[in-house]
């Protein structure tokens, strides 16, 4: 007995609207910890932030990991049991009003509506069975007839669906957490850098250290940056990708396929994101360079350091590069080394290539070219799971549309024999939004006025 | 005409119309209400034309960097504004009740002049990680859901005005003056709930976009980025709202409450993350 009524404590107490009113706000109240101290970094960096002993007390609440600690893991899973049992207790009698509804309105139920209307007319059962059975049809929706002794019973429903759209919503955040859980433990969120013209079929994972194998391989073909015109907003960053199996493409469409930001690469379940980019190697120069005095010119191709020897004696190098110097895009920081006399250092525009002519030096520099390999940084992930959670997603939206907006509106018309005449009483509910269905039914009332007055 | 002398008119049109609520709820005068919604109105359609204005502008510029204007501090306060403006009007043609508007319009208003006075309003073409037609999809549903929160936060500071004073005359008797130009505590309390009905599922499909998006840019629909987390937070806030409408007890005075902390939270999770801590949404900074 008293194991049972424990049992019913408990099962009451996941059931209980204030136990989801009370998970909600905690819920909302702990979240804000994650937002305020920042999550997963080392404990080097929170030890800069906090001291030794607050950084062990945070440790020990798990509040540098806390979305899945395991007492917010806890509050969820409370959430959830409570959504369910919610749902178990009050779904049956949902089920049962709508599909097994009160076809027959006694006394006791026309008391409970809060819309009823009554008339009392001259004309047979009969007539009036099927005026009224055309009316409703019309204005409404087409009824039940039941037939109990010598009254006449209709009953009319519209939107009895709409009373689904709560357990919809509720389904939908299972659903969303199952698909979450699918895509952890049988999905992963790696990384990879790919140098131009090299491919790789390994990439890391956040946080691990042994590579993944992917089981095909990925070649980062060409990586470019593209700015606005005049200005250093990138405007995108652009991979090249080939996927390749035994070396080969595997089809023309996932060759040189471009990769950038918003438009990922997905092969076997696996997507690559354009995420980052950076230089890799020396950059290799083309100058030209035209002897003032001779007007001989020649073209040279060196890297950043390297001393060539100048026509003429002398040698020069590149001691410096950036791909934009202020606004006037790539530039060089050149230094001439002349047989006799001092060393000179200045800087050469690509885009002005006239520009060092005003120098007035012995060589006139211009920069024709210079290639930079680059490597792409991508984000690789694998996540089965993603589409259960859309598929929840779209029936929150959808579930909660319906259970706000929509509702389940019922009419019962009753016709008895009193005396000569017959009684007519009229009645009507709605599960949600009461003022609207109040209109509809004033509205309803007088178009049953004119009915049974022609 | 340009798009920002378009904003200077209906700055002045939401000023002017506060200013009439204003002059409507100490005169009791229904001309004056009728000037006040007028002139709001008048605010609206110059509000939209000037947010089209500006969108076409964005395409004259050289370089093809034309976009909806949705992508920075300036263009979302400046959208804000005009969605608190639809819900009002949608919640106007409702009830009729013109008082709510003295308790609306502020939010527009001082959304407008802060906008033009503080924020930066230079055309921007987009960062690559902001070119995606989810932009477009997920700024839309979160504002529309930001202002109806607005709404309701605006029509629940009116309840606990008019339950306040209600309670301190005597029993029964109605409120007098200014406060009986407010709709029955049992309309506030049905608009505020209503608001929160349209708002909600807007920012649930707000957040949904939102994490469509980041799965298409970065593979991750949900990465506990302080700006999702406080969506979320905001989330459970009204959805503890809507459970809360069930019980009793937790419907009048604590619903307006809950009302009031949603929207401060709504508000922290749009401006304050940006500005005080770091993440993701970069257009704060």
């Amino acid at each position: 007995m008293k194991k049972r009524s424990l049992a019913t404590a408990t099962w009451d107490f996941f059931c209980s609207l204030k136990l989801t009113i009370a998970t909600l706000i905690l819920l909302a109240i702990t979240s804000i910890i994650g937002t305020v101290i920042q999550q997963n970094k080392s404990p080097e960096e929170y030890l800069q932030v906090y001291s030794e002993s607050t950084y062990q007390i945070l440790d020990a609440l798990k509040f540098f990991d806390m979305y899945h600690s395991w007492w917010f893991l806890s509050l969820l899973g409370i959430f959830s049991l409570n959504l369910i049992s919610c749902s178990v207790k009050r779904f049956p009698r949902v089920w049962k009003t709508v599909h097994e509804p009160v076809l027959v309105a006694d006394d006791s139920l026309f008391r409970t509506l809060s819309n009823v209307d009554e008339h009392l007319v001259s004309g047979s059962m009969d007539d009036l069975e099927g005026r009224l059975g055309t009316f409703l049809s019309e204005s409404f929706a087409a009824p039940v007839v039941t037939r109990v002794g010598e009254t006449v019973h209709l009953f009319a429903q519209k939107g009895r669906y709409a009373r689904f759209g709560v357990y919809v919503t509720h389904l939908s955040i299972l659903i969303i957490f199952a698909g979450a859980i699918i895509g952890s433990l049988f999905g992963y969120k790696a990384y990879v850098n790919i140098e131009e013209g090299k491919a790789t079929d390994k990439v890391w994972p956040r946080g691990g250290e042994t590579p993944i194998e992917l089981g095909f391989s990925v070649r980062c073909d060409e990586f470019s940056v593209s700015y606005y015109d005049g200005t250093e907003r990138p405007r995108e960053f652009k991979s090249l990708l080939t996927v390749l199996e035994g070396g080969k493409p595997v089809s023309e469409a996932l060759t040189e396929r471009p990769v950038i930001v918003n438009s990922p690469l997905t092969y076997k379940g696996i997507t690559f994101y354009q995420s980052s980019y950076g230089p890799t190697g020396q950059p290799v120069f083309t100058f030209k360079v035209s002897n003032r005095a001779s007007g001989e010119t020649a073209e040279f191709k060196v890297k950043q350091g390297q001393s060539l020897d100048l026509p003429g004696g002398g040698t020069f190098r590149v001691a410096d590069f950036t791909p934009s110097f202020q606004t006037f895009g790539p530039a060089a920081r050149i230094e001439v080394f002349p047989a006799s006399g001092e060393r000179r250092s200045f800087v050469v525009l690509q885009a002005h290539p006239e520009f060092d002519a005003q120098r007035g030096g012995d060589y006139i520099f211009s920069m024709v070219d210079y290639k930079q390999r680059y490597y792409t940084g991508l984000q690789v992930a694998k996540d089965p799971g993603v589409w259960v959670v859309w598929l929840g997603c779209a029936m929150m939206v959808i579930g909660s549309m319906v259970a706000f907006f929509m509702s389940h509106r019922r009419i019962w018309v009753t016709l008895q024999p009193v005396g000569k005449k017959t009684g007519i009483k009229l009645g009507g509910t709605a599960h949600r939004n009461q003022p609207a269905f109040e209109i509809f039914f004033d509205e309803l009332k007088k178009k049953l006025k004119t009915e049974i007055a022609s | 005409m340009t798009s920002s002398q378009l904003f200077n008119i209906v700055t002045v049109s939401y000023f002017s119309s506060m200013v009439l609520f204003v002059v409507y709820l100490a005169t009791r005068s229904k001309g004056v209400s009728l000037g006040a919604n007028i002139v709001a109105y008048i605010g609206f359609l110059a509000h939209t034309a000037a947010i089209g204005l500006r969108w076409y502008e964005s395409y004259q510029l050289p370089g093809n960097v034309g976009h909806a204007p949705l992508s920075n501090l300036y263009e979302s306060v400046v959208f804000f504004a005009w969605t608190i403006l639809l819900i009002y009007i949608l919640l106007d043609f409702k009830y009729k009740q013109r008082a709510v508007g003295a308790f609306v319009i502020p939010f527009a208003f001082f959304a407008m002049i802060w906008a033009q006075l503080q924020l930066n309003s230079a055309m921007e073409p987009l960062v690559p990680a902001l070119q995606s037609n989810w932009l477009t999809y997920h700024v839309i549903t979160c504002f529309l859901g930001y202002a109806a929160f607005a709404v309701a936060c605006g029509v629940s500071i009116m309840y606990l005005i008019k339950v306040g004073k209600e309670e301190q005359s005597s029993e029964g008797s109605p409120v007098g003056g200014i406060l009986s130009l407010f709709p029955s505590t049992r309309i506030l309390d049905d608009i505020n709930y209503k608001a929160i009905m349209i708002g909600f599922p807007l920012l649930t499909l707000g957040i949904v976009t939102g994490a469509a998006w980041a799965n298409y840019a970065w593979g991750t629909y949900w990465s506990w980025d302080p700006k999702e987390t406080w969506s979320l937070i905001v989330w459970f806030i009204y959805a503890a709202f809507l459970h809360a409408r069930f019980t009793r007890g937790w419907v009048g005075r604590r619903a307006a409450w809950l009302s009031i902390i949603g929207f401060a939270a709504t508000i922290f999770c749009y401006l304050g993350v940006n500005l005080v801590l770091s993440g993701l949404h970069s257009y704060g900074g």
